[in-house]
This record gives structure tokens, C-alpha cells and sequence, in this order.
């Protein structure tokens, strides 16, 4: 029965495993690869950007989306229902990446330089109880942030979809 | 009895958060990986959704890998009734969602009024499925395609004599319903558009069909919702109804809902509720309290 559910893995709730993958980017291009054309670097960010800069400013710039991950990355390495999909992750590197990527697609002036979602994730076998779980950790790095709810559901709406690439199991 | 309810409803939701909590332990089928609201409420009908309208969610905080369910008590003071009511569902794969509710719809003193007695109390059973058939309420953030269910509520009512006496046709009635539920993450709204056909007098408290009708009606039933936090929703809710009995007219339904999610396992919804004209009984509007816990 959960088989033939698996296939409408559609299912469920929020949020973004998206971030996770970047840690898996081990062989991916060094982060300081020249920027690609904007079309892939919205296929490689897993969304196009926020229009304005509104959502970027409400994050606190670069510097609040630094704070965010740095919490972000503490919470899901000891979140019992997570931390072993990031056993063996290279987290510095994660982590850059992630500050990227949220930059990029809040509509910081930012590039990021991993791989796209689908590939990132591979073999990974995450369950969209993953993704979501992933997301409430965000959602309390960026509530400790101070972003304000409606321009953290702004960025949640653009890494959702993100469940499809990267829920596989 | 109402207190016997009460103990029922907080017996089974320790039991229920104890299932829960072992199923977990043993890395069963409870993933509780839905996030917070995003199962709805549970309806005066025990299925999914808002206050009044179902809604395409599927009950309970399970992915598509698990199973959830809650049991729910929910109290509305009108001016001249009170309506109570209590149940539970069950969803699977957050596919499909199995409900329970039992409605106790007490005329209190004006029970006297109209001749049935003080404290006559009209008691409704409603049996309900529900599918999902298509979309994702939350992950669908990149399309407009909402996530669309279909379903249908088996309703008996126990007071046939009266209902035949008030003009009603049967005890008995099928509502059928398909419900759009689509969550504008980004703007921080819910929307439910629900249409449902159906026969049932006051959702069936007065029975089903009547002398001015006894055809089935299309049926618009709708919320709107504001996503205030994590934890909080506000909105307000709009239902139609049939007018099938001569004897006393009947009103749209509406309410202004706020429904707080404690955690996974306890939400609260308090709404202010206008039912319009119920039994030749004018403006029954109040206040509903539904308690709901699950996993």
C-alpha cells in the first residue's frame, strides 16, 4: 500500500531538503566559478530570484542570511530526525553554498556556484519527512533571525516546489 | 453526559498522542512530517477543513509515507440551541481521510417552544471518505493547480418522526463534495473553494429533502485564511444552503475563525459563527470552541 502511494509522492507539507544536497556537492565546480548565464544559475538555484530587493533587506542582507545558516547548520547536524543524512558532509562547504543560494534566490546580489537540486540530492533517498523536517529547522534559524514570517514564507514558497527534484524515496 | 464526552475526548487523545508517540519509538508509520495548519482544522462534519467548509486536506500530520488522525470536540452556542459535537478520522498516506462525527443539536428551551420538549436533541451521525486526487497544498508553490479532493459524508439522523412532521423526506442523506484548497505561501493565504451537492436540511440536523424540495442542490461552501505565524490562522468562512422545507427558512452559513496549532499534537479554534434562521428561530449566531488533538 505505501508502495503504490510512493508513486504520488506529491504528498504532505513545506519546505526545502534543497539546502541539505549542497553539501553533497563534493565534486562540484569550486565556488568561485565564474557566473553562469542567469538562466541556469535559476535551474542550478532550484527557482528564479524574489523580484526586488524587499525580501533580501528583510533577511538583514548577507549578514543575516550568514547568521541564519550558521544557526541553520547547527540545528539540522543534531536534530535527531536528520542528522545522520549529513554524517560525512562537508559542512563548511554547505554552508557557503546555502548563504549563496538564499542570497540568490531572496534577490541578494549573490551568485551561487553548486550543483543543480536533482544532482545534489542523488542517492540520497530523502523522504519528504526529511524535506520537511529540514524546513522547520529553517523556519526556527530564520525566526531566531527576526525575519519576519511573511517574507520567510516568501523564501519558503520559491524552495517547496524543490521537494519534486529532491524527495526521491 | 456532556462532561462523560469530555472524558472520552481527553481519554482517547492521550491514547491517540500514546500510539503516536509508540508507533514512533518503533520507527513505524507516524512520521508527523507535515508542517503545523497544514492539515486543516477539523469541520462540525468530522472531516478536514475549516470550521464549516471541508476542505481538499487529508487529516493528520502524515507525508505520503504515513498515517495521522485526530479526535476533535467542538461546542457551538447559538442564541437559541447549542450544537455539539465530537469525533474522530483517521488519514493514510495523506491520500485518503476516513472521519467520524456524532452531532448533538440541542433546542434547549426553545425545544419547549416548538413543541418537542425542553432539551429535545436532534442526533446525527456522519460516516466520511476523502480522497486526494490531484496537487499539493504546500509543495505546489510554482503553479496554480490547488490540491483538489473529492468526498462524501453519510449522515443519519435518529429524529425521523420529527423530521417528517417539519416536512423532511429522510433521516438519511449522501452529500457529495469536491473541494480546492490551494495555499499562496508567499502571500501567506489559504483558499478553499468546495462545491457539494446535496439534500440535507441545516447540513441534515432537520433531516433531508422536504416539501419544497427534494432534489439534490449545488452547494458553495469556501474559506479564506490568513497565515498570521507558525502557529495562528485568521479567516472567515462562507457556506449556501438548500431551502427545502416549507416551515421555516433557511440561511447561508458564515463565520470569522482563529485556529491556533499548539504544537502537532493540540490545536484550538474559537470562531464567531452565524447560522441565519434555524427552525422559525431567528438569527442564531455565537460562538464555536473546537478542541482537536492527534499526530
Amino acid at each position: 500500500m505505501q508502495k503504490l502511494f510512493r508513486a504520488h509522492r506529491i504528498a504532505a507539507t513545506c519546505a526545502l531538503l534543497v539546502l541539505a544536497g549542497s553539501a553533497y556537492a563534493q565534486d562540484a565546480a569550486p565556488m568561485d566559478a565564474p557566473a553562469k548565464a542567469s538562466t541556469s544559475e535559476a535551474a542550478n538555484a532550484g527557482a528564479t530570484p524574489i523580484a526586488g530587493d524587499e525580501v533580501y533587506k528583510a533577511f538583514h542582507e548577507q549578514a543575516g542570511i550568514q547568521r541564519v545558516m550558521d544557526d541553520f547548520i547547527v540545528r539540522v547536524t543534531t536534530d535527531p530526525r536528520i542528522m545522520a543524512r549529513f554524517q560525512g558532509a562537508n559542512l563548511p562547504r554547505l554552508k557557503i553554498l546555502l548563504v549563496q543560494q538564499v542570497c540568490y534566490l531572496t534577490g541578494g546580489p549573490c551568485v551561487y556556484g553548486g550543483r543543480d537540486m536533482k544532482d545534489a540530492h542523488a542517492g540520497m533517498n530523502l523522504e519528504a519527512k526529511d524535506f520537511n523536517a529540514l524546513a522547520e529547522d529553517l523556519q526556527l534559524s530564520m525566526d531566531k533571525e527576526q525575519v519576519p514570517f511573511r517574507a520567510q514564507n516568501q523564501l519558503l514558497a520559491k524552495l517547496a516546489p524543490m521537494e519534486r527534484p529532491i524527495v526521491t524515496k | 453526559m456532556t462532561v462523560f464526552k469530555s472524558i472520552c475526548i481527553a481519554a482517547l487523545s492521550v491514547l491517540s498522542l500514546g500510539v503516536a508517540a509508540e508507533a514512533n519509538a518503533q520507527g513505524m508509520l507516524v512520521d508527523s512530517g507535515k508542517l503545523l495548519l497544514t492539515q486543516g482544522v477539523t469541520t462540525v462534519e468530522g472531516s478536514s477543513g475549516g470550521g464549516l467548509a471541508s476542505w481538499a486536506t487529508i487529516s493528520g500530520y502524515e507525508t505520503g509515507d504515513g498515517i495521522g488522525g485526530n479526535v476533535h470536540e467542538t461546542y457551538v452556542g447559538l442564541n437559541n440551541y447549542t450544537l455539539q459535537d465530537f469525533g474522530a478520522s483517521v488519514g493514510l498516506f495523506n491520500r485518503v481521510e476516513f472521519s467520524y462525527a456524532r452531532q448533538e443539536f440541542d433546542t434547549g428551551a426553545t425545544g419547549a417552544k416548538l413543541g418537542l420538549g425542553r432539551n429535545f436533541t436532534f442526533d446525527q451521525d456522519v460516516y466520511g471518505a476523502k480522497v486526494r486526487l490531484i496537487g499539493d497544498l504546500v509543495y505546489d508553490q510554482d503553479t496554480w493547480l490547488p490540491q483538489i479532493a473529492a468526498g462524501l459524508q453519510y449522515k443519519v439522523n435518529d429524529k425521523l418522526d420529527i423530521i417528517h412532521a417539519v416536512g423532511g423526506k429522510s433521516a438519511e442523506g449522501v452529500d457529495y463534495y469536491l473541494a480546492a484548497t490551494k495555499l499562496f505561501l508567499a502571500q501567506s493565504l489559504v483558499v478553499d473553494a468546495t462545491l457539494r451537492l446535496t439534500k440535507a436540511n441545516q447540513t441534515g440536523l432537520l433531516g433531508f429533502g422536504g416539501d419544497k424540495n427534494d432534489n439534490y442542490s449545488p452547494e458553495f461552501e469556501g474559506s479564506v485564511g490568513y497565515l498570521l505565524t507558525k502557529h495562528l490562522v485568521v479567516g472567515g468562512e462562507y457556506r449556501t444552503k438548500p431551502d427545502n422545507l416549507g416551515f421555516a427558512k433557511e440561511n447561508d452559513w458564515w463565520d470569522l475563525f482563529a485556529a491556533y496549532a499548539i504544537d502537532k499534537h493540540l490545536s484550538v479554534t474559537a470562531a464567531y459563527t452565524n447560522l441565519g434562521d434555524i427552525a422559525t428561530f431567528k438569527n442564531q449566531d455565537g460562538f464555536l470552541v473546537s478542541l482537536q488533538a492527534g499526530f
